[in-house]
């Protein structure tokens, strides 16, 4: 092997690696959200959701709720109504000898139900046929068990139900995102516009303003904005998410500006010794021009809206207002820590539209991106 | 001024006013307010009063303030160059004349996409103590007694620094596009002069796409020293011993929780003094070791 091979498999090698553990996450996410709760505690854990199968009374499989396993000796039986395991050595005939704690012994009749001869080798099961839990738990060979792959689609139907306000949330989120859309793409390239294709005194001044405003970090204008929006009486509602947006942030601006940037001169001067208001040479000349820099300028506020948890955290107060990140987090304060079945189902359903999004405008999404990093 | 000019001034501004209109309502003013309330009491119902320094002293004087400031910076202290590092090395890796580069380039870019709230509930899941993915696999592996991770102050910030690793996919993305445009020419004369892989990585590669590692740098900076949603949903409060209480998380709890809004706002010009500086720093590290071609 020479040298040259050994370079391209190692660098395969540590692609392969990394790109499963980048995915690991994600595939534990869904593979969790479609587990019953059981199989999300289960060590070692379970990859595949299964449902387990154990030979019914004409030996046909039905499906079972597996219990505990069984290793030595034993006797199922019914006392008082219940059934129950019990060493075999304890039981003649119907009467069971139990030895209490402090070395005194009972007798109690019970009914034998079935001798299972069980050892470390021949591990046995209880089980309990799903349907008939009343009748409560049989045992069966573990050797006969069988297991079906069967992802419990309905997780997701469930956690949008125990998340109560599920609709409202992807209503609320939708509507955000389409407002901020629509007034991030037409504001920042009105300015975009005023910045690049007109000459004007203080322009670049102005711009270079406009440049170092993205070194303010939010902390800092938080609290001021915080009350100017009480002050208009606009907390608990969805304006402080949203009219922000139709103010241009320089971000937008500066990216759309390079774009405008690059469209030659010639046609907006042609444009205008016809007469064309510079109105209609950004509307009908300007933009249609510019649409792959506009797509990633709206890509990314959607985004940005649909993932943006601090905002609603701070602006919204009734829990049938949130949006979906926040509705999330909610949902996890108050049910977190048992139900991680529902927290991922719901977790996906987050996330899919957005790596949708992402499968249907790679090319332009990564070109946006790029385009951020180069030209700064 | 000409008429012409004075045309063009107006129109210009009239097409930029919307950014002006945030400019004076979302930046301007809140500084100007902002730097204000920092030297006064201010609870938020009633008036703001004038107290002078008194917030930074008291800040300076607070442990838990400090203890927010040396977690922040213990987190940026590892997130930040561990990140720098390991997105150059997955974009150096897929620069290669690698066959599926658009599908690898999609996999480790999917996960900066996912949003923060669901990837703090993967984590949340994957780094519980018990029924945990990573716990599962450091027993199997032969640590019979691994981290208790975010349950532990000890673990918290390198639960969170872990994390940041995982969302590495943009730096990378700009990382990759730089490496995609340094001249291959410029390798091909490196090859001929006799240098190896390494060489070229040292003395081509890296000064080519220095402009990309600053401003990769300065994002970082800026976005580690703000950290704020993760640690806020996976640990509340700050975590055991507010061992993850950061900087954005206290200065969020003064202003809306305590009630404390001067105290929150001097907090954050702290914060950006703090900003500012490293980048200040890195600015001065760039001019002698950043390389742009255009010059």
């Amino acid at each position: 092997m020479t040298v040259r091979t050994f370079q391209r498999l190692l660098v395969y090698a540590l692609l392969l690696l990394g790109s499963a553990v980048f995915l690991l996450p994600l595939v534990w996410m869904i593979s969790t959200g479609l587990k019953p709760i059981d199989q999300t505690m289960s060590m070692p854990p379970t990859w595949i959701p299964y449902r387990t199968y154990a030979p019914g009374d004409d030996a046909k499989p039905v499906e079972v709720k597996r219990g505990e396993n069984v290793t030595v000796s034993s006797c199922l039986v019914e006392a008082e109504g219940a059934r129950r395991i019990v060493p075999r050595e304890a039981v003649q005939g119907n009467r069971y000898t139990e030895l209490g704690a402090d070395g005194t012994t009972r007798t109690s009749t019970v009914l034998v139900l079935q001798e299972i001869p069980a050892t470390v080798a021949v591990p046995w099961a209880l089980v309990t046929d799903v349907g008939a839990e009343r009748r409560g738990p049989r045992a069966v060979p573990v050797a006969s068990l069988t297991r079906k792959a069967s992802p419990r689609w309905e997780n997701f139907a469930l956690a949008i139900r125990a998340m109560k306000y599920f609709p409202r949330y992807l209503g609320n989120t939708l509507l955000l995102c389409f407002l901020t859309v629509t007034g991030t793409v037409l504001s920042s390239a009105l300015a975009a516009y005023g910045f690049s294709r007109i000459e004007w005194r203080g322009r670049n001044t102005l711009f270079l303003l406009a440049l170092a405003t993205m070194m303010v970090p939010f902390p800092v204008v938080m609290v001021p904005i915080y009350n100017l929006f009480r002050a208009l009486g606009w907390i608990g509602t969805f304006k402080p998410l949203w009219v922000g947006s139709f103010c241009a942030g320089a971000f937008n601006v500066f990216l759309l500006r390079q774009f405008f940037l690059t469209i030659p001169r010639d046609l907006s001067e042609a444009a205008r010794i016809d007469g064309c208001s510079e109105w209609r040479i950004f509307w009908q000349i300007v933009m249609p021009l510019s649409r792959p820099a506009l797509t990633v300028v709206g890509l990314f506020q959607f985004m940005g809206t649909w993932n943006d948890f601090l905002g609603p955290l701070i602006y919204l107060t009734k829990q049938e207002d949130f949006t979906l990140a926040l509705g999330l987090q909610f949902f996890q304060s108050q049910h977190g820590g048992t139900e991680w079945h529902y927290l991922m189902a719901a977790s996906t359903l987050i996330a899919l539209p957005i790596v949708v999004l992402f499968f249907f405008t790679q090319k332009t999404f990564i070109e946006g991106i790029s385009m951020t990093g180069i030209k700064a | 001024m000409t008429r012409g000019e004075r045309r063009r001034l107006l129109t210009g501004l009239a097409f930029v006013s919307p950014w002006i209109v945030g400019f004076l309502a979302f930046t301007l003013y809140p500084l100007v307010e902002s730097f204000g309330y920092s030297f006064c009491d201010y609870d938020a119902l009633s008036k703001p009063v004038w107290v002078g320094t008194l917030n930074y002293r008291e800040m300076f004087a607070d442990s838990v303030f400090w203890q927010s400031l040396r977690n922040t910076l213990a987190y940026a202290a590892f997130a930040l160059p561990m990140g720098l590092v390991m997105s150059l090395l997955v974009a150096v890796l897929l620069n290669q004349k690698v066959r599926g580069r658009p599908l690898f380039r999609a996999i480790f870019f999917l996960p900066s996409l996912i949003p923060v709230v669901a990837s703090s509930m993967i984590w949340l899941w994957i780094l519980n103590g018990n029924f945990g993915l990573l716990n599962y696999a450091l027993r199997a592996l032969g640590f019979h007694h691994p981290p208790q991770w975010l349950a532990d102050p000890m673990w918290t910030k390198p639960s969170l620094v872990l994390m940041s690793l995982w969302g590495i996919g943009h730096a990378m993305v700009i990382y990759l596009a730089a490496l995609q445009d340094v001249p291959r020419s410029l390798y091909e004369s490196a090859s001929l002069d006799g240098a190896n892989a390494w060489d070229r990585l040292r003395h081509v590669t890296l000064p080519m796409i220095s402009p990309v590692i600053y401003f990769n740098l300065i994002m970082g900076i800026i976005g580690s020293l703000q950290v704020f949603s993760q640690a806020f949903i996976m640990l509340g409060g700050g975590g055991p011993q507010r061992s993850a209480l950061f900087y954005a998380v206290y200065l969020y709890q003064n202003a809306f929780e305590y009630g404390q809004m001067g105290y929150a706002c001097a907090m954050a010009w702290i914060l950006f003094a703090i900003i500012l500086f490293l980048t200040w720093l890195a600015n001065r590290l760039a001019r002698s070791h950043v390389y742009y071609s255009g010059e």
